[in-house]
């Protein structure tokens, strides 16, 4: 009995820290989705099954380092959607505590901005800790593999939030040269600042 | 005529700004933070990374501004290191350390290569903020979450007490 309440704990102790640890790495497969886009369509990473890969980016309104990214953003989509690598913008933030990032708000800056890629809202938070985002913006390459997308690299679009004309490495467009020259991206992993998921 | 001035001025501007720091709140590139970030003397330096449009960061900061003045006589060092961006060191961050009367020591940290020095302050930190540092000589931990005073002060009692 003592012994079968030990391994409980233990087990109950395992959970916890596999729950921490949560979250893609880069060669994991990427779950589907399903999620309302500002246009009011429901839209699935499963529809993009006849693409090359996806960029998906956790972003939202409010943050200033998503909002210092958002031409950058749209500027990758105009250049790698036509080539099979389409960005997928995400929300995931919880309304309740960050109101600027209301559903009602991000079709107003999809308007705005005239965004040409879905920005889709992770209502009621299941998407963001699934791929282990922590921050806005936080990106996940994604590449078709057949049946099935798979993570390859995971990290910021590239080194300089402040500046676009300062940037010295363009992870993401780095990563994507890669891709398509069928290798594995040699800088799979970045960090960069930014702001923290919102939740309750 | 004076569109050139007009020009010239716009030009200046934002040299100045970067220029011309309030000598209170100093502005470090990575390599300028560091120091601050592994003294090696018998005080416990408590260093919160945040920003002014940072929402949860603001929230926290009375419990840093707490300890800073609990503490006060004691060996223990609160640090504000803001994230904010550079072009808005006038127009945001003086104005808020005025505002709500800021007595813990404030830096800016201004250096956007952060890939290659968030695994400088700590390997465990994604480059979500708010994030802390807590640190006495070579024992570090580090946390990327928010704190109220009674969490805060637990985690410095941690050092403190030994």
């Amino acid at each position: 009995m003592k012994i079968n309440t030990l391994i409980l704990l233990i087990g109950m102790l395992a959970s916890t820290v596999t729950f921490a640890q949560d979250g893609y790495e880069v060669g994991d497969k990427a779950m589907n989705f399903t999620l309302e886009n500002v246009d009011g369509r429901m839209i699935s990473l499963s529809d993009y099954d006849d693409q090359k890969g996806a960029i998906v980016i956790f972003t939202c309104n409010h943050c200033p380092y998503s909002v210092a990214y958002e031409d950058r953003i749209i500027a990758l989509h105009q250049k790698y959607a036509p080539q099979g690598y389409p960005v997928i913008a995400i929300n995931p933030n919880d309304p309740a505590v960050q109101p600027e990032d209301s559903f009602e708000l991000m079709v107003k800056r999809a308007q705005e901005k005239d965004f040409p890629f879905p920005y889709l809202f992770d209502k009621g938070q299941k998407v963001y800790p699934e791929y282990g985002a922590t921050r806005t913006p936080h990106v996940f390459l994604l590449m078709n593999r057949g049946d099935y997308f798979e993570v390859a690299y995971i990290g910021a679009i590239d080194d300089n939030y402040q500046n676009a004309d300062a940037v010295e490495q363009h992870f993401v467009e780095d990563a994507l040269a890669d891709l398509k020259n069928g290798k594995n991206p040699q800088t799979n992993f970045t960090k960069a600042i930014g702001c923290t998921i919102k939740t309750r | 005529m004076p569109k050139i001035i007009f020009i010239a001025f716009m030009l200046i501007l934002p040299i100045a700004a970067q220029a011309q720091p309030d000598a209170q709140v100093p502005v470090y590139d990575y390599e300028g933070l560091q120091p601050l970030l592994q003294k090696q003397n018998d005080t416990t330096y408590v260093v919160n990374f945040w920003a002014t449009w940072c929402k949860p960061c603001v929230a926290e900061l009375p419990a840093f501004e707490e300890m800073h003045s609990k503490y006060r006589n004691q060996k223990v060092k609160v640090l504000l290191v803001s994230l904010d961006f550079v072009k808005n060191y006038h127009s945001r961050l003086l104005p808020f350390i005025a505002d709500k009367k800021i007595q813990s020591q404030v830096v800016m940290l201004n250096d956007p290569r952060s890939n290659e020095w968030i695994d400088k302050v700590s390997p465990q930190w994604s480059g979500a903020i708010p994030a802390t540092l807590i640190y006495r000589n070579d024992q570090r931990k580090f946390y990327e979450r928010s704190f109220t005073a009674d969490e805060l002060d637990t985690e410095l009692l941690k050092f403190i007490k030994q």
